[in-house]
């Protein structure tokens, strides 16, 4: 059938396809504009959809960088606040524990140096004053005297005696006066020690103070950088951000491995208890019970460190009184308590089921039951299990910690995430928008490219008819169409034909 | 308070995780398993008997609790409560299942050296209580052991020619013994084993058999 109409030329083929291809140029020439259009059309919507999703993608990816921009700083605010009021309570404490006794410290200095003073007035040395007559020996030394007379001399030797014997009396008194001050002076010495030791605590608190009030300050600066929104307070909460992340990360898998540790130790026994076959939701009813022990203890751990309020993520517990807070955390503790005590029974009992389980091998064994040997150590391996039993409750409390640092860490991470994703979805529409024109461009030259042989002879007539009109038409619009459109447009405008390309490419002229 | 929705969201997250593992499961067969051992005692069958301890033995160290076996004695007329030796469904209760064991162990010795030859052998019969009784166990995955030489000896009278509903059953003959007469044409050896495996494949059921008995990892594959 196919061949019957094929053959247009009876026995041979090759005129046929001749034929054939001839009217096939001449169908593409007659349609050539209107599939140009066509094709330029749909590429060019095509290219605009997909240019309209990106930018709609790249709106959202604006709007989550706001939205990402928002939780980082809402939650360095948080968290700086924390740090802030915590650095305050430490100045509060000291200033109540140091301080506080400050008006009773300064009563006692007050009293130590008045003693100090009145120790030091006793012990001042008064020196022993001239006798009074000494002016009437001096008056009795200027008498003139004769040769030969000795009363003067005797006189003067009578006063030289008596006043080296009241000098001496005088020393004497001296010396016992000084002996007296320098023991008044030691006595002052243990107030002095005690002044030097309370000023020296004063100033130690000062200093702490001070101390702090430069952390303070460090602190309130970056509270400032973050409320200003700066692009350095941002990059710094980012980052900490990651870090945050990936510690609270590895420090959950620490805790899961805890906690893995922890349902192996009781799993086995809790078959005992609630049967070791049962079947709910696809698992044994003794794993879940494990597993729902494990969980209520971590959810207790979770609100101990809640009303310790070590960590935050219940507002309710942490906006409770303190009174109320205190009980809460109390009764938790012994929640607590009561679980890890249930586990540590529960591991001595998988111990008992497991020595059970192996004698039971043994006699089963090809053996035929040989006596299981007694281990003189074993007690260790009990021992050892009730102890994990017991400890890994309580250090499971702590991974409210990493939980709190990994939920607050992880809208971050979502956001950067979230982010990039949205920036490749943007690359890759505005990508395939753009294949898609340049689709339609090639496709358009690709459609020239099969109909040359017309469009020759066209450009040839043109050139025949008006040669100097269209070399001048070719040569100023040659180099602007191909850009954009065939150079057979230009043809088509010069001979002016009525097309839509040609309107085109008037318009672009 | 966003923290707290969080926490909701993960919850809902490990809830519906749950959930499909639930229906998961739901569409699957039970996991727990049944066994139900045929021990021949015809003629020189006996002296073979202490081969079986073996396997029994490795059974009961492989079934947990809530899985059942039975062990029945082939005789004369097989397909009787009477002929089983001994039958555990274990407790829930580890350490009760591990004592059940012990008992079921004990049972065994006690048949196993005051076992009497029978004149007669009644595979069949025995079979068709192997099905009654893991019909009635509920097991998700049931194993019918034959511990013989799968010669079928039936007494005058006996009808045994209907077909077995074996279906989703796994049929394990174990320690096939050449006759003597196989040994002379082992032929009949061979149309022994094919016509019990036509037997229980026509029946739906799985066939297989165990001649090493230091393999015997593969008995209790869950089908």
């Amino acid at each position: 059938m196919f061949i019957d109409i094929f053959m247009i030329v009876p026995s041979s083929t090759i005129l046929s396809t001749i034929v054939w291809v001839i009217l096939l140029m001449i169908a593409l020439y007659i349609s050539r504009n209107s599939v140009h259009n066509s094709v330029l059309s749909f590429s060019e919507a095509v290219h605009n959809y997909f240019r309209l999703s990106a930018r709609s993608v790249k709106l959202l990816r604006t709007i989550l960088i706001v939205r990402n921009r928002e939780v980082l700083l809402a939650q360095g605010r948080e968290t700086s606040e924390r740090i802030i009021e915590r650095e305050f309570e430490r100045i509060d404490e000291t200033v109540n524990k140091d301080l506080s006794s400050y008006p009773a410290l300064h009563r006692h200095l007050n009293e130590e140096i008045t003693i100090i003073d009145e120790s030091f007035k006793k012990s001042t040395v008064v020196p022993p004053a001239p006798p009074e007559w000494v002016s009437a020996v001096e008056t009795i030394a200027k008498i003139p005297t004769s040769k030969g007379d000795s009363t003067v001399g005797n006189i003067l030797q009578t006063i030289h005696k008596s006043l080296e014997k009241s000098c001496t009396s005088a020393l004497v008194e001296y010396r016992k006066s000084s002996r007296e001050h320098n023991r008044l002076l030691q006595k002052i010495m243990p107030q002095w020690r005690n002044v030097a030791k309370n000023l020296q605590q004063v100033d130690k608190s000062i200093n702490s103070l001070l101390a702090r009030s430069v952390t303070i300050d460090r602190l309130i600066n970056d509270y400032e950088n973050i409320l200003k929104g700066s692009d350095k307070a941002l990059r710094t909460l980012s980052s900490s951000s990651m870090t945050q992340f990936f510690i609270a990360t590895f420090v959950l898998i620490i805790a899961a491995g805890g906690g893995f540790i922890n349902f192996q130790l009781i799993a086995r026994p809790m078959s005992e208890m609630v049967g070791g076959s049962n079947i709910l939701m696809g698992f044994k009813t003794s794993n879940i019970a494990a597993l729902v022990i494990i969980l209520v203890e971590i959810s207790l751990g979770l609100f101990l460190m809640e009303s310790l309020r070590i960590t935050r993520l219940f507002p309710i517990i942490g906006a409770l009184n303190d009174n109320l807070r205190i009980k809460m955390a109390w009764i938790t503790f012994a929640f607590l308590f009561l679980l890890a005590s249930v586990e540590a029974g529960l591991a001595y009992m998988r111990e008992i089921l497991m020595q059970d389980s192996q004698a039971t091998l043994a006699l089963l064994s090809d053996t035929g039951g040989v006596e299981v040997v007694e281990n003189s150590a074993l007690w260790i391996t009990t021992a050892s299990q009730m102890g994990l039993g017991f400890i890994l409750p309580f250090a499971l409390t702590f991974v409210a910690i990493p939980l709190e640092a990994f939920i607050h860490s992880i809208r971050t991470i979502i956001g950067i995430f979230a982010v990039s994703l949205l920036r490749i979805l943007e690359w890759l529409l505005r990508l395939i928008g753009n294949i898609f024109r340049s689709f339609g461009k090639i496709f358009v030259h690709l459609y020239d490219l099969l109909i040359f042989l017309p469009l020759s002879i066209e450009k040839l007539i043109v050139t025949r008819i008006s040669p100097d009109k269209s070399t001048a038409s070719v040569t100023t619009k040659t180099t602007k169409v191909n850009k954009s459109a065939p150079s057979s447009n230009v043809t088509k405008k010069v001979i002016s034909k009525p097309s839509t390309s040609k309107s085109k490419v008037g318009t672009k002229t | 308070m966003k923290s707290l929705n969080k926490i909701y969201l993960l919850l809902v997250i490990a809830m519906f995780f749950l959930y499909s593992c639930s229906r998961e499961s739901a569409e699957n067969i039970p996991s727990t398993r049944g066994v139900y051992m045929l021990l021949d005692t015809s003629g020189t069958y006996t002296q073979e008997l202490k081969q079986a301890q073996k396997v029994i033995n490795y059974i009961l160290s492989q079934l947990d609790s809530e899985e059942s076996f039975a062990v029945a004695r082939v005789d004369t007329g097989s397909f009787s409560e009477k002929d089983i030796v001994a039958k555990v469904t274990f407790q829930d209760r580890p350490s009760m299942a591990n004592r059940q064991k012990r008992e079921f162990l004990e049972k065994i010795n006690v048949f196993l050296t005051e076992v009497k030859s029978s004149p007669y052998t009644d595979i069949t019969g025995g079979i068709l209580q192997a099905i009654e009784f893991l019909n009635e166990a509920g097991a998700g995955h049931n194993t019918i052991l034959i511990f013989s030489d799968l010669k079928e000896d039936l007494k005058k009278g006996y009808k045994r020619d209907i077909p077995l509903q074996v279906n989703g059953y796994s049929v394990v003959a174990l320690n096939v013994t050449k006759l003597r007469s196989d040994n002379i044409d082992p032929k009949k050896y061979l149309n022994r084993l094919e016509s019990w495996q036509l037997k229980v494949e026509s029946g739906g059921g799985k066939w297989s058999v165990i001649n090493d008995m230091s393999k015997l990892e593969n008995i209790l594959q869950r089908h």
